[in-house]
């Protein structure tokens, strides 16, 4: 065992995925001539990966990762990922207005595209001010972080295989492993096609909703370009008006795809082996189907009864059944699982409403999906834990496991989630107050709702926040220091923080 | 093909180890925390469970298993664990035991306890052991092809007459090929050129009389029958005797047991069986252990035999062999002093992940724990070496593969730069473990 962490191998490998960040450059590229727009700018930013890429694999020619390198690769690679993903629009804003000509926008915006977070800092998104090639540029890094770089690195090239297992820890969401199949390269593929299949079927159906009249804006590119974010619950679109640019058929097509890119992809593995009884037996998948349902409810019934002021803008008029109705399911899909999505401005919608989609953005998705947040799975864990520690102060001689679907779920992996799930807190907390701290600093009118939006909204991946960053806002008035503090919990949310944490602790780099 | 092995032991994790790389391969445990930590170190699908439960094996896919190892450290569960998933799948079953006992029965009859193969261990142990005191001066001993190719694998120490010689200089003799050179953590393809440092491992293949003419060259001082002491009327210390009388050796085995030395006098009529505490020097010196050229320290304890062994030594014996059954120790014990450790789970491992090999070797050996293998190759039209001299089909392999030596109808026959390799060959090749698949895909 090395003395000390290894980090030239860490960094080499990091050399190798941003050399292939190159390959998924051509798909802008592709686009840019197709188009003939922005077509230098995708060579370039090709031009800067690989060389980028190829100086750091010198680093060392053969990296065998341990499992602290391994880790460390992780972190570096999502944040290699996320600074020479940012290229492309600092080259395409030079000369222009636009803002993301400054490069913390341009790093805020990867970032929040790698991580599927969804937050923009664009002033105005639209296909007359930005090419159709970087718009889809923008979109594709939702879907790229969505089953995860690392993962899809494991499916694809051998030497990462090696420690696959630890590697693909480090970037799933979930406390735990799940092999599908005794190759760990084989397992991710699987989990790629998954998502890659449903992703193929999505736009499809959007395809053909259009052709058959009956989604007018939704043409071959917008479909794709909502493909690119939706199963990743990434929540970019081309649109300023998001999916309220689409017309109802659109959204009620949205919804079950965003509820799926919420489950655990493993699951569908059971799926595909007939093993329907097994998958509908799965404790998480019950437990974030009935979130979304109560909730789904509930909202319902504050926008039928009219609680919720009725908006300008795609606004739910009161008593309107099947718009309240799908307002209603489609925000809960949205922000529960992390999408963020919109297709009315809910940041209009009253402290009631608001107060319960904030709860709603503290659930998350499935462990193994791409949601992010804290996950159902341990909220599942911690409330019946602490259920446990209710029901031994009466009996303090009980013995009494934590079960989850009749697996007991082991003492050390309660313990880690119960420290993952106070540390998620904990830096919301901290963040929340840095946020306040920093506007007050520049001057920015906020509210407390606004900060707390903020904070959870880029430490839990999903987007919008409330107020001014609301679904149709965006993150721009932000001083630069907090958009690089969200562009940290953006990094740390998509990489369930232990990764990023433990490189800040002396243990980590020495013996 | 995919393969099941019930448990995460030593020998369990050696060969999934082992086969992981090529194959699909399942492990299940009882202990849940063992079965994570080689999930992270091997590329396998760990279970948590009971291998004797029909349900475990069920998770497992049993049912599209081709072949079932159960290595726990428990005969009767490995032998339930195979009679249990033989109601259930046709895979091909391999269980380890340690006692001899279970292997006679299952000797008796075509698939007792629905078994297919079964290892002994401290039978093994034994054998490779016997294998090991045939020789003076060697480290590991295989046969191939029946008997008629062998290997072997041997320390040059200061004193030997080949230190600081280059190969060309030692390689004088008519059926030996010079496979290799282990030098600390490197493996060194000899050419003519290559140094013999004392401290060095070679690695030889060829006839067994050239072997075991250059045995006798390394360690010259050695001649007509060695003088074995077995320290240890155990299993393992039973049979080795047992092994070394069929030989036409004496052995002596010392035995502290009254009750148990009483019973091994009687089973071994070749065998002087002394009753006494091994590690007494007034015992060793009465029994002259000076003159003993090799002593075997096989008792139940590793720290004992450690003791034995150097004991042995340090009152004149020439050569030490002991028995370790922490596989983490080989490496101390040959560093302080011990000749030759005898890991039983190592060889079981090896012994169990011969069976299981994908291309047609039917016999394999493995170097060092993993860093190459000697194999046993019968060639097929497929093979790039058929009907081509090796000069030309050398250039088609990769460089650490050496052609040790080739029979043909039960002959050997000498591979030089224009041999024509034919069908039907048996060709015992060196390869070092990074060619390994790109040597076999090709042979």
């Amino acid at each position: 065992m090395a003395v000390r962490v290894n980090w030239r191998q860490s960094v080499a490998f990091t050399g190798t995925v941003v050399k292939y960040l190159a390959v998924a450059m051509l798909v802008p590229l592709a686009i840019g001539l197709l188009y003939g727009e922005d077509v230098v700018v995708f060579l370039f930013s090709i031009g800067i990966a690989v060389v980028i890429g190829l100086a750091l694999e010198r680093l060392d020619d053969d990296p065998q990762l341990g499992a602290r390198e391994a880790l460390l690769f992780v972190a570096l690679a999502w944040g290699a990922v996320a600074l020479v993903g940012a290229v492309p629009y600092v080259i395409a804003g030079y000369g222009t207005e636009s803002t993301l000509r400054y490069p913390v926008n341009a790093l805020f915006e990867s970032m929040s595209g790698f991580t599927t977070t969804g937050a923009t800092v664009l002033g105005a998104i639209s296909l007359e001010r930005h090419s159709h090639a970087l718009l889809m540029w923008r979109q594709l890094t939702q879907w790229l972080g969505g089953m995860g770089i690392i993962v899809l690195m494991v499916a694809i090239l051998p030497e990462a295989a090696v420690n696959g297992a630890q590697l693909i820890e480090s970037e799933a969401p979930g406390p735990e492993l799940q092999k599908l199949t005794p190759k760990i390269a084989e397992t991710a593929r699987l989990l790629w096609l998954f998502y890659l299949g449903f992703t193929a079927l999505y736009v499809a159906i959007l395809i053909g909703l259009h052709y058959a009249g009956m989604a007018p804006n939704m043409d071959v590119y917008n479909a794709v370009a909502h493909g690119f974010t939706t199963l990743p619950t990434g929540g970019f679109s081309p649109q300023a008006d998001s999916i309220a640019a689409f017309s109802p058929a659109v959204q009620w097509v949205v919804i079950p795809f965003m509820l799926i890119a919420g489950m655990n992809f493993a699951l569908f593995y059971l799926l595909v082996q007939d093993d329907y009884v097994e998958f509908l037996r799965d404790r998480e998948l019950q437990a974030y189907l009935g979130a979304n349902a109560g909730m789904i409810v509930i909202l319902w019934g504050f926008l039928f009864t009219g609680s919720a002021p009725p908006l300008e803008l795609g606004g739910v008029t009161e008593g309107a059944l099947e718009n309240s109705l799908r307002q209603a399911t489609f925000q809960v899909a949205s922000l529960l699982n992390s999408t963020g999505y919109a297709t009315s401005d809910f940041a209009q919608w009253g402290t009631t409403a608001q107060g319960l989609l904030l709860f709603a953005m503290f659930i998350g998705g499935s462990a193994g999906s791409t949601g992010g947040g804290v996950k159902v799975v341990r909220w599942l864990v911690v409330i019946k834990a602490i259920r446990r520690q209710l029901f031994t102060t009466a009996h303090p001689n009980a013995i009494k496991p934590v079960r989850l679907g009749g697996h007991v779920v082991d003492e050390e992996v309660i313990r880690a989630i119960y420290g993952f799930t106070l540390l998620y807190l904990l830096t919301f907390g901290v963040a929340t107050v840095l946020i306040l701290l920093d506007a007050g600093r520049v001057g920015l009118e906020m509210t407390t709702l606004e900060a707390v939006s903020a904070s959870l909204a880029t430490l839990g991946n999903i987007g919008p926040g409330f107020g001014f960053l609301g679904p149709f806002g965006s993150y721009l008035d932000f001083p630069a220091t907090s958009k690089l503090l969200m562009v940290f919990l953006m990094w740390i949310g998509r990489l369930e923080i232990i990764p990023v944490f433990v490189m800040f602790t002396g243990a980590f780099w020495n013996e | 093909m995919y393969v099941v092995i019930v448990g995460a032991g030593e020998v369990g994790t050696a060969i999934a180890e082992s086969l992981a790389e090529t194959h699909n391969v399942a492990v299940i445990d009882i202990d849940g925390n063992r079965v994570e930590a080689l999930m992270y170190d091997t590329d396998i699908l760990g279970i948590e469970g009971d291998g004797t439960d029909l349900d475990t094996l069920e998770e497992a896919d049993i049912e599209d298993a081709d072949i079932l190892i159960a290595s726990t450290d428990d005969d009767e569960t490995n032998i339930v664990t195979c009679s249990t998933a033989m109601t259930v799948t046709d895979a091909f079953t391999i269980s380890r035991v340690k006692s001899a006992k279970f292997l006679r029965t299952w000797q008796q009859s075509e698939r007792a306890f629905g078994i297919d193969h079964m290892v002994a261990t401290n039978l093994l142990a034994a054998e490779t052991i016997a294998r090991i005191v045939g020789l003076p001066a060697a480290q590991d001993v295989e046969m191939f092809v029946d008997g008629l190719v062998q290997m072997a694998e041997f320390e040059i120490s200061e004193s030997s007459p080949v230190a600081n010689l280059t190969v060309e200089e030692a390689d004088r003799y008519e059926s030996l090929t010079f496979a290799a050179v282990l030098r600390e953590d490197a493996v060194i393809i000899p050419r003519g050129e290559t140094v013999l440092e004392p401290g060095d491992d070679v690695i030889v293949i060829g006839s067994p009389d050239s072997i075991h003419t250059f045995a006798h060259e390394l360690e010259p001082d050695t001649d007509g029958t060695p003088n074995i002491l077995v320290v240890g009327g155990g299993d393992i210390g039973y049979h080795t005797a047992r092994l070394l009388q069929e030989r036409g050796l004496k052995p002596r085995l010392v035995e502290q047991d009254h009750d148990r030395a009483r019973e091994l006098a009687e089973a071994l009529s070749g065998t002087t069986v002394l009753e006494s505490d091994a590690t007494d020097r007034e015992f060793l010196e009465r029994e002259h252990i000076d003159d003993v050229d090799i002593v075997i320290a096989a008792l139940d304890n590793d720290e004992k035999n450690l003791l034995v062994g150097l004991l042995a030594k340090r009152l004149g014996a020439e050569r030490a062999v002991a028995v370790v059954d922490s596989g983490g120790y080989v490496d101390l014990f040959e560093e302080v002093g011990i000749d030759v450790a005898v890991n039983p789970r190592e060889a079981t491992a090896e012994e169990i992940t011969r069976f299981t090999r994908e291309y047609q070797a039917e016999n394999v050996a493995i170097i060092e724990s993993d860093r190459a293998e000697v194999l046993e190759i019968e060639i097929t039209e497929e093979s790039v070496l058929v009907d081509r001299p090796i000069r030309e089909s050398v250039a088609d392999l990769p460089d650490g593969v050496v052609i040790g030596s080739i029979a043909r109808n039960g002959t050997l026959v000498i591979p030089r730069g224009d041999t024509v390799v034919e069908r039907g060959d048996h060709v015992v090749v060196f390869v070092e473990i990074d060619s390994l698949e790109e040597a076999s895909s090709k042979l």
